[in-house]
Formats: structure tokens, sequence, C-alpha cells
């Protein structure tokens, strides 16, 4: 009898409007939405990137070789920058809570000063990928790359480092410049021309016995498992055969690190996370003028700081992924 | 706009006074999931590279694990997701899990299948 006996009232009833059954406002719940659809896409990206990554599982590049660099360090550092950036956008995270908090506090000059650190923990972060991205597109090392796009590196037999074209490539004087608009083809630009020709490369490792190539394949077993494998001297003179042009840092075509995927993912996916950092430094700096303007001390609720919030976390959230996937795995 | 948080994390284990000592213990701890992720990464102890669960090598789970706890407690604490009404928050959480879990299911069962078919099948890639 329960079920069909109607007693509720006006307040109470579930058709008659004005229930709030999330416990949460129109504005916040859109950002959630957002949020979600946006979650959505990056795992889109890194779905997709792990696809990749499992079609070539044997010769994905190794991500501990590819970011070593420190900014005014010189040496081998793998992860240390990108645990620092890591650090640093966590750390803007925790001053945006702290201004939320404040905020529902209606604490005005507390809530300025955490927005205040929440945008320079910001553009350090983005400041920092800028750099990152800079060392990665210069490269350090070279690369020859074969008919087939694959990526061959040169290894030092004697001190067992990688060997850097500069250090073994010879100098063949030779007329070949780059083509510019200006002195050729006026529709047509190189726009790159590597530092060193494949012939130059090739009589180097030939005058160099201490040489040796390191291919893409990871070793599957044995001692040295886990590491690209190196060609024997022999090996090395009949592979160079195989290249086709040389390689210098990365771009959206070539990539001396390995597979060409590899690079467009990093800059397809740390773009795409970069963007939303700008983005979200950019709203952070109009929330901020607006909580220097007493709009939402008028108002009489910090909940805008809160949405905003909800967005910075989520940057912070997708880095998480991005920094496991691309850095650590 | 007063409302009350949940002050507590690891189930009730850790309470904490105020909101703002539970945000500095998220971030403590947080540093600490990072700075052991890092130092994994950097020493990777050969029995964690070398020994397999499911396929994939123990190190690459612990990674994976370790970052699943950070994303949790990101979205509990600082996104308020703790503060939340219970059907609020399983809207959030569960829908991408469910479709994430799908769609990293079927991608990376065909990229298996692909290097399969480049590693055994009669295509020439690697020259």
């Amino acid at each position: 009898m329960d079920s069909t006996v109607t007693t509720g009232t006006a307040e109470e009833n579930v058709w008659g409007g004005g229930n709030r059954p999330l416990g949460a406002s129109y504005g916040k719940l859109m950002m959630w939405f957002f949020l979600v659809s946006d979650a959505l896409t990056f795992s889109g990206f890194l779905a997709a990137y792990g696809f990749s990554r499992f079609k070539f599982i044997e010769t994905w590049p190794i991500a501990d070789e590819v970011f070593t660099h420190v900014p005014f360090f010189h040496g081998n550092y793998p992860m240390i920058y990108v645990a620092f950036m890591t650090f640093i956008l966590i750390m803007s995270s925790v001053t945006m809570v702290l201004a939320v908090d404040a905020g529902h506090n209606m604490k005005k000059n507390a809530v300025i000063w955490y927005m205040f650190l929440t945008i320079i923990g910001g553009a350090i972060f983005v400041g920092s990928q800028a750099w990152e991205w800079a060392t990665f597109i210069k490269g350090d090392f070279g690369a020859v790359e074969t008919k087939g796009g694959r990526i061959l590196q040169f290894v030092n037999a004697d001190t067992g480092e990688r060997a850097a074209l500069r250090d073994f490539a010879k100098t063949i004087p030779g007329e070949r410049v780059e083509h510019e608009r200006k002195n050729g083809i006026w529709y047509y630009n190189e726009g790159y021309m590597p530092s060193y020709s494949l012939e130059e490369v090739t009589e180097g490792l030939k005058a160099n016995p201490s040489i040796l190539i390191r291919t893409e394949a990871i070793l599957q077993e044995g001692e040295e498992e886990g590491k690209k494998t190196l060609l024997t001297r022999e090996q090395t003179l009949e592979k160079i055969n195989d290249g086709k042009i040389v390689v210098e840092g990365a771009n959206l075509e070539q990539n001396e690190y390995g597979s060409r995927l590899f690079a467009d993912f990093f800059f397809f996916i740390t773009g795409f996370h970069g963007f939303h950092v700008f983005s979200g430094v950019l709203i952070n700096i109009i929330i901020f003028f607006n909580v220097i303007l007493g709009t939402y001390e008028r108002r009489g609720h910090y909940e805008m700081v809160e949405k905003v919030g909800l967005y910075w976390h989520f940057v912070d959230l997708v880095w998480v992924f991005v920094f496991t996937f691309f850095y650590l795995v | 706009m007063a409302h009350a948080h949940k002050l507590e994390i690891f189930r009730g284990l850790l309470k904490f006074k105020s909101n703002t000592q539970k945000i500095w213990g998220v971030l403590i701890f947080l540093t600490l999931v990072t700075m052991v992720e890092v130092a994994f990464g950097i020493l990777k102890p050969r029995i964690l590279t070398h020994s397999y669960f499911l396929g994939m090598k123990v190190l690459n789970w612990i990674f994976i694990i370790l970052t699943l706890v950070k994303a949790y407690y990101i979205a509990w604490d600082f996104m308020h997701l703790r503060d939340e009404k219970s059907a609020l928050r399983r809207a959030i959480v569960w829908t991408p899990i469910f479709l994430v879990l799908y769609l990293v299911f079927i991608l990376l069962f065909e990229a298996d299948y692909v290097y399969n078919v480049y590693k055994d099948g009669f295509v020439k890639w690697n020259f």
C-alpha cells in the first residue's frame, strides 16, 4: 500500500522542481561535466599513445635516454627536471586549494595571495615545458635515418657513451647550401638542413674504428635486456649503407631519438596539456583581478574561485598521468 | 558557503584539525609518492623490470598504481570530491573509468595484434 500512497507535501514533491539532488550549483556541475569530457579527450590521446607503443614495443625510445637535461647544468640527469615540474604543478595545486579554502572563509587578502602564487607556479610550469620542448627539438647527438624510416644512433665503443655526429663526422667541402626563398624558387623553402651530410657522417664513421651503430631494437633477453642493440664494427659498416638522411633533433617528421611517433605524441600530448596550463593561467589571472576588485566580496561568495580551482586541479591530475606514461613507464 | 569538510584520509587513519592542515598533509603524501616514483624510475631495480604480471613489467604496474593513488587524492581532497554527494561523485568517477578501461582494452589488444603481424607476418618494416 505504501508504494501507491502519496504522502509528499508541496516541498517534498520530486517533480515540482526546486530539488538539488546533487547538492551542487549549476556552474560547478557544468565545470565537472566539462572536466569529465576533457578527461575522456586526454584518455583518448594517451590510449592512442599506448596503441602506438604496444605496436612498436620492441623499438620504442627509452624515455630516460631522451629527457636527460636540466637547465644550467651539464651532464646526464634523467627524470630530475620532470620531477621538479611535477612538484611545481602539485605545489600550485595546493596554493589553489588554499585559495578556495580562504574564499570559503571570506578572507579576501588570503585569496589574493594564494591566487598570485598559483599563477606564478603555473607560469614556471609553462616556462619549463617550453624549455623542455626547445631541448627536445634541438636534440643533442644526432642520428641517421634509414630508408625504412628507422633511426641509427652512434656509440663510442671506448667509453660506452653516446657519440654525437660532431665528434666523428668528417668535414668534406661541398657546395650544398640550404635552399632559401630569396635565392631559389620563391615559393619553396627547405627550412631545415642538418649540419652534416650523410656522406660526411659515413666517411667519419669509416675513419673512426671506435664508433659503433646502435639500433632502435630493445634487447629482449640476455644480460643487457632492456637496452638498445649495439652492432659490431662489421655490422656497423654494413648497416650505414641503409642510411638515407641525417637527423638532428626532433620535429613532426623526423626524430633522432627513435620512432617518429614518439615525437609526434610528445608534441601532441604535452602540447595539449601545456595549452590547458596556459589557458588555466589566463583564467586564473582574470579571477585574480576579480578578487582584487572585490567582485566576489560583493557577490557574497567565492564559488568562482572554486570553479577555476577545479579546472586547475584537473590540469594537475592530467599531468600526473602524462608524467607516468611518458616519462616513467 | 560555510560547509563542513571531511577531515580524515586513509579511511580515518589520519585525522586533521582543519581543512588547511589536511591540504598540507595531502601535499606531503603526494610528494612522497612522487619521490618514490622518481627513485624507482632512476634506479629501475632489476627484480622489478625482469618480472612480469599480466604481460607487463611489475615496475610499470607499480607506476600505474601509484599514479592512480595520486589521482585519487588530488580528486578527493583538492577537488573536494570527498565532500560532494555520492551520486555526483559516482557520476564523475565511474563514467570515465568505464569508458577508458574499455578503450584501453580494445586499443592495446589491437596494438598487440599489429605487433605480432609485424613480427611474424611477411611485413618488412625494420630496414
